[in-house]
């Protein structure tokens, strides 16, 4: 069976700088496979590439077999890569609810709509005539996932969905990830913290300076030979 | 003396709606779009340059050849923004200014080349003449229509900005074209749409303004400062500020021309720096 993502030695540069080296990686369908690192150790511009946004990128994507290369961003997000930028990055002025419409009006069709993502965030059918950016960081990253989750895609790209925000909100949002797995829908998290991605993955793969420095399942890895291979050197 | 006053009031509101309507692309291109063309002025002063060539040819009324022009008004500035104006977004304020000047001084230079500097007005034909009696005061029918003119193309673009999902698109690219590329919502497709509907408005405000008042190749830039100091009293991203700036010049520069001719411009200029004191996001700005 072929896996729904497979990469083969994906490389990222910025001008001469490389980010990115050499990366292998597979996700099946419904399969959640956890990205860590350190700062600056090129997880963002790693699902940046996948959708075209991060430099000059060599190496192979393919999603279901087709090869990402000859697409543009938009034509994959329609062919089921929906990412959740690093930052949330959401248009400030527009509602709740012209964010979220954005995500499905880009997206491929299929059973996640409105109705769904408002019972999986209730405050966000609340605030749905609000601005983006009159909403707390929570609720924004609400909006940010929710965006990406009205697309439909087949796999969803999460970068740092938790960073600045409070333990209580991060449950909330990681809460999600497995009912998004029953579906059918393949998640790639990155994550700075490592216990946290690692309890909702299948497998995680560690990147330090823009290599794969480790990969495995959470329960066969130990702390140590984790935090050796995300820090580097004789930790 | 009240009924002179009331006079300079409802003539200014009127004259007004000209100057919103001039305005009206700039209030899209800087208040949504957030980019500052330069050309602007000139822009709409080649429209009407276009349109007087046609209706010599054609022999048409110049309303009627711009109705027919609208699509080809879009698409000049789809294509204006598509091959030139989207390259330098993104790359600060610098290289767009840059552009349009640059964009500015083509245009004129090629009209002087065309047509000489010889003043032009354009013939819209009886209704210019007709009058309506308010009580004590005569309304012409034509800048009363003008003024409908603009309130219905704000209130069509409000809609269209505001009320539908392109208009959300439009909005959302300006708010961060960066984030919008990420998302798969590409800004280069995007804003070429959004100054296709400024070219529509030039088109409008320049069969307005032909018939209405003289143009020559080089009147585009002290229509563009009228047409700036509008959008910037009435609040940028508000498009009926736009309106109530256009009028508030309309009035000013029409008490300034009681004093003396020279200060009709001038009160223009002073209202628009006291209110920019006392305001100066503008009346209506869109936080
Ligand atoms: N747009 C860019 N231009 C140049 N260098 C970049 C750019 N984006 C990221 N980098 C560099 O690439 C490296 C990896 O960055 P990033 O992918 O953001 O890492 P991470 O997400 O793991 O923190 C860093 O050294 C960063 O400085
Ligand atoms: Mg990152």
């Amino acid at each position: 069976m072929t896996p729904l993502l497979s990469v083969e030695k994906l490389n990222v540069f910025y001008d001469a700088f490389q980010a990115v080296h050499d990366v292998d990686l597979t996700v099946g369908e419904g399969e959640i496979v956890s990205i860590i690192g350190a700062n600056g150790a090129g997880k963002s511009s790693f699902l940046k590439a996948l959708v075209r946004q991060a430099g000059r990128v060599t190496g192979s994507a393919r999603l279901d077999g087709c090869d990402l290369a000859a697409l543009s961003t938009r034509e994959i997000v329609a062919k089921g890569i929906a990412l959740v930028p690093e930052g949330r990055k959401l248009f400030p002025t527009l509602t709740i609810f012209e964010n979220l419409r954005i995500g499905q009006e880009l997206g491929r069709k299929g059973d996640i709509g409105f109705e769904q993502v408002y019972e999986w965030f209730p405050v966000l059918r609340e605030r749905r005539d609000s601005r983006a950016r009159e909403l707390s960081g929570g609720q924004q990253q609400m909006v940010a996932l929710g965006r990406a989750l009205l697309a439909n895609p087949r796999l969803l790209l999460c970068d740092e969905i938790s960073l600045g925000l409070a333990p209580r909100v991060v449950n909330e949002l990681y809460a999600i990830i497995p009912q998004v797995r029953e579906r059918g829908v393949a998640v790639v998290v990155v994550e700075q913290d490592i216990s946290r991605s690692l309890a909702v993955a299948d497998r995680f793969v560690c990147f330090l300076e823009g290599e794969v420095s480790l990969s495995g399942r959470p329960a066969d890895a130990d702390r140590d030979t984790i935090m050796q291979h995300y820090f580097g050197g004789a930790h | 003396m009240v009924e002179t006053i009331l006079n300079l009031i409802v003539q200014g509101v009127l004259i007004g709606g000209l100057y919103a309507l001039f305005a009206l692309g700039l209030s899209l291109s800087l208040g949504v779009m957030r980019f500052v063309n330069i050309a602007h002025g000139d822009m709409i002063v080649l429209f009407s340059f276009v349109l007087l060539s046609l209706t010599g040819v054609l022999g048409w009324s110049p309303f009627l050849v711009a109705l027919i022009l609208l699509p080809v008004a879009f698409g000049l500035g789809w294509l204006l923004q598509r091959f030139l104006l989207q390259r330098t977004v993104g790359k600060g304020i610098l290289p767009i200014l840059l552009v349009t000047f640059g964009l500015s001084i083509i245009i004129q230079n090629g009209l002087l080349e065309a047509y000489g500097p010889n003043t032009r007005k354009l013939s819209g034909g009886a209704i210019e003449l007709a009058a309506l009696r308010l009580g004590p005061i005569d309304v012409g029918v034509y800048p009363l229509l003008v003024f409908l003119l603009a309130v219905a193309l704000i209130a069509g673009l409000d809609a269209f900005l505001y009320r539908t999902a392109i208009g959300a698109r439009i909005r959302a690219v300006a708010d961060d074209p960066a984030a919008a590329d990420l998302i798969g919502l590409t800004s280069a497709r995007i804003y070429p749409v959004a100054m296709g509907v400024v070219g529509i408005t030039m088109l409008v405000a320049a069969s307005c303004m032909s018939v209405w008042t003289n143009f020559d190749p080089s009147i585009g830039p002290s229509r563009l400062l009228a047409a700036f100091e509008a959008v910037v009293l009435g609040g940028l991203g508000s498009l009926w500020g736009t309106l109530i700036g256009g009028v508030i010049i309309g009035v000013a520069q029409n008490f300034g021309s009681q004093i003396d001719a020279s200060w009709q411009i001038l009160a223009q200029h002073l209202v628009f720096l006291v209110a920019l004191v006392f305001r100066p996001q503008g009346l209506f700005a869109r936080s």
